[in-house]
């Protein structure tokens, strides 16, 4: 039984002057599932999504929605998505329930269906009493919200969400989470770029990991985890303790590269789960005359799946919202 | 696919309808913003009316027309010009903010006429300049300007200004999609279009000008543009005394200008905004 794909881009490249943005970029997207677009900044998942939703010519490879070609036939594909960028697209000076009307009418809807529309969604994001005031004086979350129900009102098949939580507090961000749930459940195909690997982690169900423009894993969140390890054991040493001799003791029992962290004195090593093997661990450190303040195991995160693809961290999210969240 | 069947299915009007639909919604948009903020019409308003008042109480009674006449009569179809042209650096900065938005990259992944998003642009700034006609004929009458033909005549002679303001509000779509900042587009206004409000016989005629000066003046398009308005509204028009084609022709004049920057100007800002758009 093959369904054709929601999105399929084969061999993608975009190049700006000397830079490449998509460097062979391949996807496929079943339909009805949430896809997660994973990378630091300047991955190329913006450009990728911006070549998708057809705003962005490619310079090679090529890419259909629903089997529409993104290039030959854009208008086409233009009839079947959404589009919310990381900017929220509307017009300032014009009321919530204008900037709808208005989009909704450009999505070729009639000014009675596209008032009609307006109204059941500003309903459904919250935004009934905001309708009538100008989008300017909106907070940011509520921006979010008119935005996406801007990229839903022509009843997309595809919709694409570039970095959607991205600036939004934690109550605003659980609000878009409970929005994307609720429309990947109506069978809306979704594919959604994010920084946040928690993000990704909780809304798709397959996650591509972007780096240097290409895709350099993909999977279901639980596969990818799996793939660098499932465990990862952290050890806690004491301060001034010999790092180095206790990565040498450790080596022998780890399933891939061993991260010290900044101060030295935790480490990250993914192991493969086996019976015993803390107690190994523990009699390792300790024939090497290495003193453990703490050994804890645990599964790897997406963190871990990032580290161990990209070699460096995602950009996590700033200081204030991780503490604003806890 | 079901789904994508039955979406695209759901249109079936033809493109030149889609068309015209689609640059209603946009004029309605940038007129909404008007009535919103009625500020922005400072420049077909207030500015004129200063202007008028000006030259008219200020400079014009060192102004001396060769041949005689009113200068309050001569001023308004100078001032006719210069109000139209004054809104090209406002559309300049309407188009520099749009395309600075994510909404031009909402409108662009949406199944709309891409050319309706610049014709709409112009059209509403069309409207604008309308109003800036009114408003200088109303302070014009004010202060004694009289039209002294009959009412094809002075038709014709709004009809001319407004082409030509049309046509030069597509100048100011190419420069918006040029510049990178609305502030730049501001400093277009006093870069670009003084000079060519002043460097003509808007306000002044050109026979006192330096001899190297009259020619430039005498093919400015504003010139030719004011002397067509004096002609038609039969108000004093020292340039009929110039030997030029552009003095002696001044609608044939107005009319090539405009259709020259129109097909000029209009290709050039689909194309621009299509670079644009597509990186």
């Amino acid at each position: 039984m093959t369904e054709t794909p929601a999105i399929e881009a084969e061999g993608l490249v975009k190049n700006y002057g000397k830079t490449k943005a998509l460097a062979g970029f391949d996807l496929t997207v079943p339909p009805g599932t949430v896809y997660g677009l994973l990378g630091p900044n300047g991955a190329g998942k913006t450009t990728a999504v911006r070549v998708l939703a057809t705003l962005l010519r490619p310079n090679g490879g090529r890419a259909q929605v629903l089997g529409h070609d993104v290039v030959a036939q854009a208008a086409d594909v233009r009839r079947l998505i959404g589009l919310t960028g990381q900017y929220a697209a509307l017009d300032e000076y014009l009321t919530g329930r204008a900037n709808l009307i208005m989009i909704g009418q450009l999505s070729r809807l009639t000014a009675a269906q596209a008032r009609k529309r307006a109204d059941e969604l500003l309903a459904r994001f919250s935004l009934t009493e905001a309708a009538g005031r100008a989008v300017k004086t909106y907070s940011g979350g509520m921006r979010r919200r008119l935005d996406l129900a801007a990229s839903l009102i022509g009843h997309p098949a595809v919709l694409f969400l570039d970095e959607p939580t991205t600036g939004l507090d934690p109550s605003a961000r659980a609000m878009m989470w409970d929005i994307v749930r609720a429309l990947a459940a109506d069978g809306t195909t979704l594919l959604l770029t994010t920084q946040y690997l928690e993000e990704a982690d909780q809304l798709a169900r397959r996650v591509a990991v972007m780096d240097g423009g290409t895709v350099i894993a993909e999977g279901t969140p639980d596969e990818l985890k799996t793939s660098v390890g499932g465990e990862h054991l952290e050890i806690v040493l004491p301060a001034g303790a010999d790092v180095e001799a206790a990565i040498t003791a450790l080596k022998p029992h780890a399933a891939g590269t061993i991260k010290p962290s900044e101060d030295g004195r935790r480490l990250s090593v993914p192991v493969e789960a086996a019976d015993g093997l803390t107690t190994s661990v523990v009699r390792a450190l300790d024939a090497a005359a290495v003193e453990v303040n703490e050994v804890t195991i645990r599964r790897s995160s997406l963190d871990d799946v990032f580290l161990s693809l990209t070699g460096h961290l995602a950009e996590t999210e700033t200081e204030a919202e991780g503490s604003a969240a806890e | 696919m079901s789904v994508a069947t039955a979406t695209l299915g759901g249109y079936g009007r033809g493109r030149a309808a889609e068309f015209v639909s689609d640059v209603w919604v946009l004029t309605k948009r940038s007129i909404a913003r008007i009535r919103r903020e009625p500020e922005t019409l400072a420049e077909v308003t207030i500015q004129p009316i200063l202007f008028v008042l000006m030259f008219a109480y200020v400079f014009g009674g060192a102004i001396g027309l060769p041949g005689g006449g009113s200068y309050h009569e001569y001023l308004i179809g100078g001032m006719l010009g210069m109000g139209l042209a004054q809104t090209a650096p406002g559309t300049a900065v309407a188009v520099v903010s749009d395309m600075s938005t994510g909404l031009i990259d909402r409108f662009r992944s949406l199944p709309m006429s891409r050319a309706a998003v610049l014709t709409a642009r112009t059209i509403a700034d069309l409207l604008t300049q309308v109003i800036g006609a009114v408003v200088v004929a109303g302070v014009g009458l004010a202060i004694g300007w009289r039209v002294h033909t009959n009412a094809a005549d002075v038709i014709a002679g709004f009809a001319l200004a407004l082409l030509f303001g049309y046509a030069f509000t597509w100048a100011g779509v190419c420069l918006g999609m040029v510049l990178r900042s609305p502030e730049a587009a501001q400093q277009s206004g006093f870069i670009i279009f003084l000079p060519l409000t002043f460097i003509s016989s808007a306000f002044v005629p050109t026979q006192g000008m330096p001899g190297w000066l009259q020619p430039v003046a005498e093919w400015n398009p504003m010139s030719s543009l004011a002397a067509a308005c004096r002609h038609l509204f039969g108000n004093p028009n020292p340039a009929a005394a110039v030997h030029a084609w552009p003095t002696q022709q001044p609608e044939l004049a107005v009319i090539c200008w405009s259709i020259g920057m129109l097909l000029v100007f209009a290709p050039l800002a689909v194309h621009l905004y299509r670079r644009k758009a597509l990186g």
